[in-house]
């Protein structure tokens, strides 16, 4: 038996990433615990969003290590080399994370029902009724239980984020990524959306990762908050200490541009 | 005595045009089936990984396309002997638009957006799920006003099917012209017959379009 409570959810090991000649993450460690709710902040470009996306196999990694529960995910050393891990466990290490998207990707050509119940179905295997039943109740829980059986082009951004969120739940993911899933909406219906998630984040015990600018729900939602620059941790601390007493330079400059531009725009 | 124009010509020769439009739009509707089908397999083919595969059939797609269908149908008639001309003719049609088919096809599933894809990955659906349920679902809609141009086309090139001896309407005109020597009405009613099917059916192909739009 394998102490399974210490081991890491996610772990970084000297993970690199490079875009042709741009290197964007060179060498990152880090670990997130189990349960753990991390912000990822930072400009553009620091290497927050890829980070997420090498966690959902979009991006391959050009060297380190992901581990997931400590097992190896998309590279595994072999013989003192690192080998790419066949799709087939990729697939089964995958399964227990979820993501969020900033464009909602909806499968258009399906209902909101439809959308929900399809992974359920197709790869955990549940019986329609079975899936059906859930995602019922998940649309409940993100307030669209009366847009069950609407057109995903119907609905608006926001809710099209609020299924998209029941979408990635019905999996029920042991990690869930959130990639600045309020960037494409309105003002005024990002409150719904981080509502909904802020209650995810309260009812169950689901690892976070969230790249977001909303730095209000940052501070509510996370225990921990990353400072990237340059696709490096230049700081890390607890959501109340960055934002209020921020050690870095760098860190500070970013704050205050970031809360001083979201002032600005609400105005 | 030999008219220019005669109704009672034209009365003779109806029937034997609707027949033949019966060839035409059967040649039509099976070549359309075939191209579809294998267009779409032709498509999917070529984004193989291996080049083993995509090299050879991208060769053969654009050998077909490169030559004429009246080469073709003459070609495979003379070449194989057991099956009868319509089916030959119903075959060469089917295969040749098949080549133009799957241009529509790439293009249609070029346009799914990466998105869509990616949200496929994270709900970890099996690769075929994903093109059987997400991306084809999109990709055939967008490819169905190309469909219907493609097979207002192929409509309009059954004529060919004359030079491999399948009664078709223009054959059937060509026919009656040649035994009593006056072509004139059969030859005028089958571009009308022609363009009174292929008019209505591209204004509906519009319509579908800047529907899909």
């Amino acid at each position: 038996m394998t102490d399974r409570d210490t081991t890491p959810a996610i772990e970084f090991r000297g993970v690199v990433k490079r875009f042709g000649d741009n290197t964007v993450l060179d060498g990152l460690d880090f670990t997130v615990a189990k349960g753990d709710r991390v912000t990822l902040i930072g400009p553009s470009g620091s290497g927050k969003t890829t980070i997420l996306r090498l966690l959902m196999t979009l991006e391959e990694s050009n060297g380190g290590l992901i581990l997931i529960d400590g097992e190896p995910y998309t590279h595994e050393m072999r013989g003192g080399k690192r080998v790419a891990v066949p799709e087939k466990r990729r697939r089964q290490v995958r399964r227990r994370v979820g993501m969020v998207f900033q464009q909602f990707n909806l499968f258009p050509n399906m209902s909101v029902l439809e959308n929900i119940i399809e992974a359920p179905v197709h790869v955990l295997g549940l019986s329609t009724a079975q899936a059906v039943v859930r995602a019922e109740e998940l649309l409940e829980q993100v307030g669209l239980a009366d847009k069950r059986d609407a057109r995903c082009t119907q609905l608006s951004g926001g809710q099209q984020q609020r299924v998209a969120i029941a979408r990635a739940l019905a999996m029920d993911p042991e990690i869930l990524l959130l990639d600045e899933v309020t960037s494409a909406l309105d003002p005024e219906i990002v409150a719904d959306v981080l509502g909904v998630l802020r209650e995810v984040a309260e009812t169950t015990d689901i690892t976070m990762l969230i790249v977001t600018h909303e730095m209000q729900f940052a501070r509510d939602v996370s225990n921990r908050v990353l400072m990237f620059d340059h696709g490096r941790i230049i700081e890390e601390a607890e959501p109340e200490v960055i934002f209020t007493a921020p050690r870095e330079e760098r860190t500070q400059q970013f704050l205050s541009a970031v809360l001083g531009e979201d002032t600005a725009d609400r105005s | 005595m030999n008219d220019i124009w005669s109704w009672q010509r034209a009365a003779d020769v109806l029937p034997l045009l609707l027949e033949g439009f019966r060839i035409t739009v059967l040649a039509t509707v099976v070549g359309m089936a075939i191209a579809s089908v294998l267009g779409l397999l032709v498509a999917l083919v070529r984004r193989a990984p291996s080049r083993w595969v995509t090299l050879p059939v991208g060769f053969l797609v654009e050998f077909i396309r490169s030559t004429p269908l009246v080469v073709q149908l003459v070609f495979v008639y003379l070449l194989v002997p057991g099956l009868s001309s319509l089916t030959i003719g119903f075959l060469v049609l089917g295969v040749h638009y098949a080549t133009y088919m799957s241009e529509v096809y790439r293009a249609g599933i070029d346009a799914v957006p990466r998105g869509q894809w990616e949200a496929a990955t994270a709900l970890n659906l099996p690769r075929a799920r994903t093109w059987r349920a997400v991306v084809l679902p999109q990709a055939i809609r967008k490819t169905l006003p190309g469909l219907g141009n493609y097979a207002i086309s192929m409509f309009k090139e059954t004529p060919f099917l004359f030079a491999i001896g399948v009664v078709e309407m223009f054959t059937a005109a060509q026919q009656y012209g040649s035994s009593n020597y006056a072509y004139t009405e059969a030859i005028t009613m089958v571009g009308i017959l022609f363009l009174a099917a292929s008019y209505p059916t591209s204004v509906l192909v519009r319509r579908l379009e800047t529907r899909l739009a």
